[in-house]
């Protein structure tokens, strides 16, 4: 690996775990097309703060994208709280219409300058490692990769300091506000770090590949685990792992980094779909076979146990009758009853089903699981 | 014993979500004329049954049968009044428009509906008293006038059957009283009407018949038969207290 | 700008098809917006970008109608993934729509990246895809769009009363016999033709905008579903006619912003001035109640203060009234008016008494608050608390 490949791999990992972080917290509070909105609608802001100072790596930039964003949420709440037009509506409106802003901005005035619209959603990571940061002749590497590490860590700090709080106010903002940890106030500092994650890492990898570490990797931490500080290492963890497969996959195939490390995140999620334990598609399908027989032996306890020792009985406990009443094919009614004698929850009195003491109890378990 | 003589057949309904069942194994018969009202705690699946009836969700067993055939050839005799809140009432539409769907069955593919089938739709909102709502829009009504719409759209369909999720849900007292003698109006008619209820209080008042269900059928009959202190415990577990205030209140105790 | 449309042909071509894809996606997006599935929207625009890059790589074609099915393609295959994964996993839509169109969109660059690198030099620039170039039309992609959006208002038509009570109450449509699935899987269809036809125009990143901004601009003015529709339908052509020519008579500006920019000022306008809803009749409204409720306030402090001496027509000085009033707004506006309203009187300089009318408004404003004056002692007191 050269220096500049490395140096490529570290912004991207920077980026990935910068927006994992918040990302969490935004699949959790249902709020996961937010980061896709600001992600866009900080380019008129961006290109406001640089028409301001004329130089594109100023702070100054990440603090017009920061203002932007939080106009975005802002701009949302206000559009919807009229109730006017429904919140779904609102954001499709507000951020393509920002964005627009920003584009004809740089169309118009700023032609000629490295601000170009197609890098604001694609980004080029390729070129990170040839902008530096010299401080007196000390090189301290890619601005990109100081500027992700500083916004990761200012990520991490806030959510250490906040757990709690955070966790409470995703999970129940009524009662997190009658504690007074003051979930607006939250909620507005958590946009606001998605904000500057976003613009931070937008001019490295595009507002695309921010979207897609902010929702992708999160998502299957949720997939995987119930605990939030689990799903926190896990989204960092599969962010870093797409962020690395895709770099190497773009090189082997000369293809955009940004593209393949998106659809790095995508085949990490399909995978995770189809064999996460207990959640994924492949359990759930084999879930299902194993307690199809359970949940039909569990159904003709109950059957029999509703009708027993009731006048209807000797003709609904009946092996031939369940075939009717349970709509079940013939072939699969004996199966079950016998599967049923086998598993001793039944007993089979010439075509006459009476249950025992085990059926009785599971028909009576299962009614009250219920 | 003879089927055909049932306005609703219920047999052994079973509804499971994924693996979790929520209606174990219902029979229900529901004699023609009758007002049933079907009541349990939250989470009892009463809405489940009335669309497990209406094929809204499919069941894992059993069947339902309407006037003694299936509802899937039966569709035309029932009615349905969906929960308020089921819908989007700041949708672009007026009341008399909402009551016309109602007609929409009948309709077929493709046909508009007519000046007829307009008279028809406001002959409906006068029986509930909101033809003078006519063409208002419907983010306008209040939650008894929504109510009042949705049984108008209801009536059009001339069912012989009505099922009905929690009518008087957040309703005002004139549209209580409104909707329960329209109830009355349709069993003097000899229809049938199955009420999802929360009120356990009105249910000897307004109804014949009750269904106590909490996933299982508990018990259905007569209301005096069936709406017992002893059920009432058995359907919302054991809150007995509860049950006894209740009982007091709606002075089936004193009967 | 304007002869141009009536002199030159490319611009009268360029017109005319960005006013049919705005009509078309503005008015097919009306269902969309009921339905509560604008960011679908943006999630299949966003998918529809391999599909499109794939589709050209294929064929080496730029007409419209094969780039349209590579983008219907992967619209559709987006749409699938999407409510699948939400029906069979604990995954939310936002966070399967967010998903589907950063993945999609990213497999989209990566072909991109392949197709800049053929030799045969004769592709369209990214930023077509991205941002739309309604300049790039030529008369055959307009009649192609005619014929496909023509086809999607006659089915419209067709199963207009279907769409409506699948829009509204699918679950009542259900219960009456009509087969929903079928109606839904239609406006899916149509769903994803709106977003395809309307991607030339605007490209992929900004088409949510177009499929939502002129239906959310059209029902603030109507309470009808069909004028919504044809509203939808002028305000999407208008807004892509405009975007249209402003970028292709020498601007070089990209026309999907434009044609977005558009859109949104209807938006704002119709938010701000459509009569009824719009927020300014609701300011106005809520300002003149604020303004009644202060005179009564005003009105019944007077009779407050009257009603501890024998007469009703007391006269009581302003700077008391104004003590006892809105900390803000005070008393002087709201006397004033009343006094042009025959409801009080200036005593002397500085002082005011209620009139006969004055009198029977308190009775009528108490009788109205109260039910029939079910209060009686400590009036005042109530009245105070209730303004």
């Amino acid at each position: 690996m050269t220096p500049e490949q490395i140096e490529i791999q570290l912004v991207a990992c920077a980026v990935a775990a910068a927006c994992a972080m918040p990302g969490v917290f935004l699949i959790l509070r249902k709020m996961a097309m937010m980061s896709d909105a600001i992600s866009h609608a900080i380019l008129p802001g961006i290109v406001l703060a640089f028409f301001a100072v004329g130089e594109l790596h100023s702070p100054w930039l990440i603090a017009g994208a920061a203002v932007a964003g939080l106009a975005t949420v802002v701009l949302v709440e206000s559009i919807s709280s009229t109730r006017l037009v429904k919140e779904d509506a609102a954001i499709g409106l507000v951020f393509p219409v920002l964005f627009s802003v920003g584009v004809l901005l740089i169309a118009k005035f700023a032609g000629d300058i490295h601000l170009d619209t197609d890098a604001v959603l694609t980004g080029e990571l390729a070129f990170a490692p040839f902008d530096r940061l010299t401080i007196g002749g000390v090189d301290f590497g890619p601005k990109s990769l100081v500027t992700m590490l500083t916004i990761g860590f200012v990520n991490a700090v806030f959510i250490a300091t906040f757990y709690k709080e955070l966790k409470l106010a995703t999970f129940d903002a009524g009662m997190a506000a009658s504690l007074g940890f003051a979930p607006v106030v939250l909620h507005y500092v958590l946009m606001a770090l998605v904000s500057i994650t976003a613009v931070g890492a937008f001019d490295a990898v595009g507002s695309i590949l921010v979207v897609a570490f902010m929702i992708g990797p999160p998502a299957c931490g949720y997939l995987l685990t119930d605990r939030l500080s689990t799903m926190m290492l896990i989204s960092v963890g599969f962010g870093l792992l797409s962020a690395i497969s895709g770099y190497w996959v773009a090189h082997a195939l000369d293809a955009s980094i940004a593209g393949c490390m998106a659809s790095a995140v995508g085949v990490l999620f399909l995978v995770t779909v189809a064999v996460a334990p207990g959640r994924g598609l492949l359990s759930v399908v084999r879930r299902q076979s194993r307690q199809r027989w359970a949940f039909a032996e569990k159904m003709l306890a109950i059957h029999l146990k509703q009708h027993e020792g009731l006048p209807e009985e000797a003709r609904e406990n009946r092996a031939a009758h369940l075939q009717e009443h349970l709509r079940w094919e013939a072939e699969f009614a004996r199966s079950v009853v016998r599967r049923a004698v086998e598993d001793g929850f039944v007993e089979d009195d010439a075509g006459f089903l009476h249950l025992t003491k085990a059926g009785r109890v599971l028909a009576s378990e299962t009614v009250v699981d219920a | 014993m003879s089927d055909a003589g049932f306005a609703v057949d219920v047999r052994d309904v079973t509804v499971a979500y994924r693996e979790k069942p929520v209606l174990w194994d219902i029979d229900l018969e529901v004699a023609p004329g009758v007002l049933m009202a079907v009541v349990g705690p939250n989470g009892a699946g009463k809405t489940t049954l009335i669309k497990a009836i209406l094929g809204l969700i499919k069941p894992a067993a059993g069947e339902v049968l309407i006037h003694g055939r299936p509802y899937s050839q039966q569709r035309h005799r029932v009615a349905y009044v969906p929960q308020r809140g089921s819908v989007d009432w700041d949708f672009p539409t007026n009341v008399l428009d909402v009551v016309t769907m109602g007609l929409y069955g009948k309709l077929g593919w493709v046909r508009r509906p007519t000046k007829q089938h307009k008279a028809v739709a406001l002959e409906a909102l006068r029986k509930v008293n909101m033809e003078a709502f006519a063409s208002r829009q419907i983010s306008q009504l209040s939650g008894g006038q929504q109510q009042r719409v949705f049984l108008a759209r209801a009536l059009v369909q001339e069912a012989d059957v009505y099922f009905m999720d929690e009518p008087f849900q957040g309703v005002d007292a004139v549209t209580e009283r409104s909707i329960i003698e329209l109830l009355r109006a349709l069993r003097a008619e000899g229809k049938t009407v199955v009420v999802v209820h929360h009120d356990l209080q009105t249910v000897p008042e307004y109804f014949d018949s009750v269904l106590l269900l909490n996933v299982r059928r508990i018990a259905s009959g007569p209301v005096e038969d069936v709406f017992t202190e002893e059920n009432l415990r058995v359907t919302y577990g054991g809150r007995v207290g509860f049950v006894k205030f209740v009982r007091q209140q709606s002075g089936v105790d004193n009967a | 700008m304007l002869e141009l449309l009536f002199t030159d042909y490319t611009i009268r071509t360029v017109a005319l098809g960005a006013a049919i894809l705005g009509c078309v996606s503005g008015a097919l997006g009306t269902f969309a917006v009921l339905r509560e599935q604008s960011l679908l929207g943006d999630a299949v625009s966003h998918a529809a970008l391999p599909g499109i890059v794939l589709a050209y790589m294929l064929t080496s074609s730029k007409a419209s109608i094969v780039l349209m099915l590579g983008a219907g393609v992967f619209g559709a295959l987006a749409t699938g993934l999407v409510l699948s994964v939400t029906s069979q996993t604990r995954i939310k839509f936002d966070t399967a729509l967010g998903i589907a169109l950063s993945v999609f969109f990213g497999f989209g660059l990566v072909l991109l990246t392949f197709m800049q690198k053929r030799p045969d030099a004769n592709q369209a620039g990214l930023e077509t895809f991205l941002f739309g170039q309604a300049a790039a039309l030529v008369s055959s992609d307009v009649i192609t769009m005619a014929v496909i959006g023509l086809c999607a208002m006659i089915v419209t038509a067709f199963f207009w009363k279907e769409f409506k009570i699948a829009s509204f109450d699918p679950d009542f449509g259900k219960t009456l016999g009509l087969r929903m699935n079928f109606v839904q899987g239609v406006l899916m269809v149509l769903f994803v033709l709106a977003i395809v036809i309307g991607l030339e125009a605007v490209g992929v990143v900004l088409m949510s905008a177009l499929l939502i901004g002129p239906a959310a601009a059209a029902r603030q003015w109507t309470d009808r579903l069909s004028l919504m529709f044809v509203l939808a339908a002028i305000i999407g052509a208008a807004s892509g006619v405009t975007g249209a020519l402003i970028s292709s008579t020498g601007s070089a500006l990209p026309t999907g912003p434009i044609i977005v920019l558009c859109a949104g000022v209807f938006v704002a306008i119709s938010l701000l001035f459509a009569p009824r809803r719009g927020l300014t009749w609701r300011w106005l409204r809520e300002w003149r109640n604020g303004h009644r409720l202060r005179m009564e306030a005003v009105l019944l402090d007077l009779y407050a203060l009257a009603s501890q001496h024998e007469r009703p027509d007391y006269p009581h000085e302003a700077a008391v009234l104004d003590l006892m009033a809105h900390p803000i707004t005070g008393s002087a506006r709201s006397l004033t008016a009343l006094e042009d309203r025959g409801l009080v009187a200036r005593v002397g300089e500085t002082q005011w008494s209620l009139t006969q009318a004055g009198v029977a408004r308190v009775d009528a404003i108490v009788a109205d608050r109260f039910e029939g004056g079910a209060m009686h002692g400590g009036k005042s007191v109530a009245i105070r608390h209730d303004t």
